[in-house]
């Protein structure tokens, strides 16, 4: 007999199966959601409780050799945040970098029970894997980066396509991987050379192709690949002023392809320098308005200590000149780069408050919440843990008006957000932090509770005050079973990994081994990642070809 | 109010003992069972305070120590208010973080003295360890306020990445004193070591010996600061002798480090 379990009387947001508010009694035996059950054997009693799936982060960076290198190089972030040890539950530290032990908890305990790790080189992807096997109860998959990598360059120079989509192939299959991300395509690789790309159309140093050919090759992959999720981007020129046409740009040149534009606040940019740096919101919201081929997560700023971290080498030299604190850089082999620079985004900093406003803007101007993800690109634009403030503020217009009063005063001149009226409703909510990201992510078991979906369901209290509600959910079930009662973990269990199968393509050519060889630090053998080194793990079948 | 003295009941050996909880702002309004009952922890076990010290007095923000407890660290961390005298040793970590009030300490005292602190006034009639005064690992910022003065030697990186406030050496210092300050001053009467304001940007060394500067210093000119008057007029307030015929003379001032910013200063009598 396995275990079941009934939830009754609680208020269920369900919008991927059309269940906004009402009232539904939730069986769920051996981990899944069903129909009934006859004879349950726990029962929940959720009166006056809102009854959501479990949280699905679409963007994050909590686990690789590059957060890991920023957990060493700030140790001054692990003097906060500790959490002590309790039976079952594992000790750890940490704020913007938390250990992998604290991560997973921290998720729990904010009701979030899926999440994705958003950029891997691949010769880090082992690192990631051990790193994800230590991050209890959530499930999790990662991104491979590809948007630089010389073997793509190499072929996508000679033009030979198929090549690309095999080697792809081969990098999701022996990596245990969930889809492809491109970092800055082409920049991160003339970053090699001192310089960055200027735009879509400059050529990359020695390869000469551009980022749009690396981004066209890269999209009709993923579509002829049928993976689940689009291509996951971080744009060219993240971060400066003026970027926002370079992102319209971009996203025009993928049309006709599903695109995930990553963090896009910090692709909306305006002004011809810092000092006239303004908000192009509602530029960018209007494009992705019209645009169905498009979802995005916004990558909003939370005031505070924040760690930047990215494979963006270019960018991070730009932050670490502007803010002139710590710099790590580094060129990852023939793959990709990576920058890490602590950051401090401040109320009354204008550029700051002005990031701040264009993450709010964004949420407010583009009208399907299906197509939005909630994420601040945790570390880079601000830590997770305040997913719930930044729900508050998309629910609460009076305290966003509170917020207007405190940070910058150009914020109120500046910006539309003064003029947004809209508030966010709990059904809303439940699409940008569950039911979007996992469809977004092609994930039919996450995100929703119909029958048949992993019984990953979270119990809010419900509370005027949001903030309040999001940050501590009554109860967490992760699988069926109870991890969080009453705010307070109660148990540690094992998530598992998701990862995409991707068809069969064919196998890669004699002299790629050869060639491997030459160039990388590892042995060709040692490259690809056993699936029985992963305990848990779930593979995700790739969809018809596109 | 008389002070409340701590007496360790038995000396300490092997594992240190940690305890925050000695900071007057904890004992000022607690009896002497609620003092005693202060958490410490020694080694990866929580104790109460009166476990390891014979607590006598009770409500004061004046704390006395008979020392040496040189394996205490933590002493005073935090505090904003009030005044601890340790008689002898003192553990590492002592004063770090703090924001007010004082600290007398008269013997040694270990490293990470004062490390971090925003106010308030640390004494050591004795030496004292690495990194007085300085960041702990990691933070962007050391000392931000307050004086420390040193009456005896100071090991390595003392003042580094110092922001703010006063540190005195009457001893000598060991290699990178001032190593990347970003503001402040620390003045030495001794000898000072290698490389001497490595890194510094801002902020300003005096060195009433002369010392080896990076190549990465530059001289400017000789003069007479006034402000310098002004600081050794200060210092004797807080019973600090400046060395004969450092009030009047003139000083050859070099600025760097120019590898960096390089808008630190390092002062050397001519």
């Amino acid at each position: 007999m396995g275990s079941s379990l009934k939830i009754v009387g609680g208020e269920v947001y369900d919008p991927a199966n059309g269940i906004n508010g009402a009232v539904k009694e939730i069986y769920v035996q051996d981990g899944k959601i069903v129909e009934a059950c006859r004879e349950p054997s726990g029962v929940i009693d959720a009166t006056n409780l809102v009854v959501m799936p479990g949280g699905v982060d679409i963007h994050t960076h909590i686990a690789s050799s590059a957060v890991n290198a920023a957990r060493g190089f700030r140790p001054e972030d692990h003097r906060h945040g500790l959490i002590a040890k309790k039976p079952g539950i594992r000790s750890g530290v940490g704020f913007t970098v938390p250990s992998t032990f604290a991560t997973g908890y921290l998720y729990t305990k904010m009701g979030y029970t899926t999440v994705m790790e958003a950029a891997n080189a691949p010769i880090g992807v082992r690192h990631t894997h051990e790193e994800l096997i230590d991050t209890p109860i959530l499930d999790k998959g990662l991104y491979i980066l590809m948007g630089n990598n010389e073997f793509i360059l190499k072929y996508l120079k000679a033009g030979e396509m198929e090549k690309v989509k095999r080697y792809v192939a081969w990098l999701i299959r022996s990596l245990k991987g969930y889809g492809i991300k491109l970092v800055n395509p082409g920049g991160v690789e003339q970053w090699k050379y001192g310089k960055d790309v200027e735009g879509l159309d400059d050529k990359v140093y020695y390869f000469d192709v551009t980022p749009r050919q690396i981004l066209k090759a890269l999209a009709w992959t993923n579509e002829s690949l049928g993976l689940p999720h689009p291509i996951h981007l971080h744009a060219n020129r993240l971060g400066i002023p003026n970027n926002y046409l370079t992102t319209l740009e971009t996203m025009h040149a993928l049309e006709g392809f599903r695109l995930h534009m990553a963090h896009i606040q910090f692709h909306s940019y305006g002004g011809e320098n810092w000092g006239g740096f303004c908000s192009k919101a509602a530029e960018v919201a209007e494009y992705i308005n019209t645009h169905p081929h498009i979802t995005t997560d916004i990558g909003q700023v939370v005031f505070g200590d924040a760690t930047t971290i990215t494979a963006d080498g270019p960018w991070q030299y730009r932050l670490y000149k502007l803010s002139k604190n710590k710099w790590y850089n580094q060129d990852v082999e023939v793959e990709t780069g990576c920058g890490i620079v602590p950051y401090v985004y401040r109320e009354k900093n204008y550029v700051n408050a002005i990031q701040w406003a264009i993450g709010l803007e964004l949420f407010l101007l583009i009208q399907d919440p299906w197509r939005v993800s909630l994420s601040t690109d945790h570390p880079n634009g601000g830590a997770f843990i305040f997913y719930p403030w930044v729900i508050k503020l998309l629910m609460d217009k009076e305290f966003r008006s509170e917020m207007l009063k405190r940070v910058h005063k150009r914020v109120l001149s500046d910006t539309t957000l003064p003029n947004l009226d809209r508030e966010y409703t709990l059904s809303e909510i439940a699409i940008i932090t569950r039911a979007g990201p996992a469809r977004a992510l092609g994930l039919t078991r996450k995100g929703h509770l119909g029958v048949g979906a992993d019984a990953d369901i979270t119990i809010y209290l419900k509370d005027s005050d949001r903030e309040q509600m999001f940050e501590h959910p009554i109860y967490v079930l992760k699988d069926g079973v109870v991890v969080l009662r009453e705010g307070e973990l109660v148990g540690s269990r094992d998530g598992k990994l998701l990862f995409v199968v991707p068809p069969d393509v064919g196998e890669m050519d004699p002299e790629f081994k050869t060639e491997f060889e030459n160039f990388y630090t590892i042995e060709y053998e040692n490259f690809p990642i056993d699936a029985e080194d992963i305990p848990n793990r779930e593979a995700i079948p790739a969809g018809a070809s596109r | 109010m008389p002070p409340v003295t701590l007496r360790l009941k038995e000396p300490l050996t092997g594992v240190p003992l940690e305890a925050e909880s000695i900071s007057p702002d904890l004992f000022a309004d607690r009896s002497r069972e609620e003092i005693e009952a202060l958490p410490v922890a020694w080694g990866n076990e929580a104790h109460r305070l009166g476990d390891f010290f014979q607590v006598d007095g009770e409500r004061s923000e004046e704390i006395e120590v008979e020392g040496p407890i040189g394996r205490v660290k933590w002493v005073g961390s935090a505090m904003t208010r009030g005044r601890i005298v340790v008689h002898g040793d003192v553990g590492m970590h002592a004063g770090s973080y703090m924001r007010g009030g004082e600290i007398l300490i008269e013997g040694n005292a270990a490293d990470f003295l004062g490390v971090e602190m925003e106010g308030g006034l640390i004494h050591v009639k004795g030496n004292a360890g690495h990194r007085a005064g300085a960041a702990y690992r990691g933070s962007k910022y050391g000392m931000r306020g307050g004086i420390i003065l040193i009456e005896g030697n100071v090991a390595h990186e003392v003042g580094a990445y110092m922001r703010r406030g006063l540190i005195v050496i009457t001893g000598n210092a060991e290699d990178f004193l001032g190593a990347r300050m970003a503001a402040g001053t620390i003045c030495l009467f001794g000898q000072a070591g290698l490389r001497t304001g490595g890194g510094m940007q801002k902020g300003t060394i005096v060195c009433m010996r002369p010392v080896e500067l990076l190549p990465t210093f530059a001289y400017d000119c000789t003069y007479a600061p006034v402000f310098l008057r002004i600081l050794f007029k200060g210092l004797k307030h807080l019973g600090v002798q400046t060395p004969p015929g450092a009030t009047d003379g003139s000083w050859r001032r070099y600025h760097g480090d120019l590898a960096d910013v390089g808008k630190g200063e390092i002062l050397i009598p001519a």
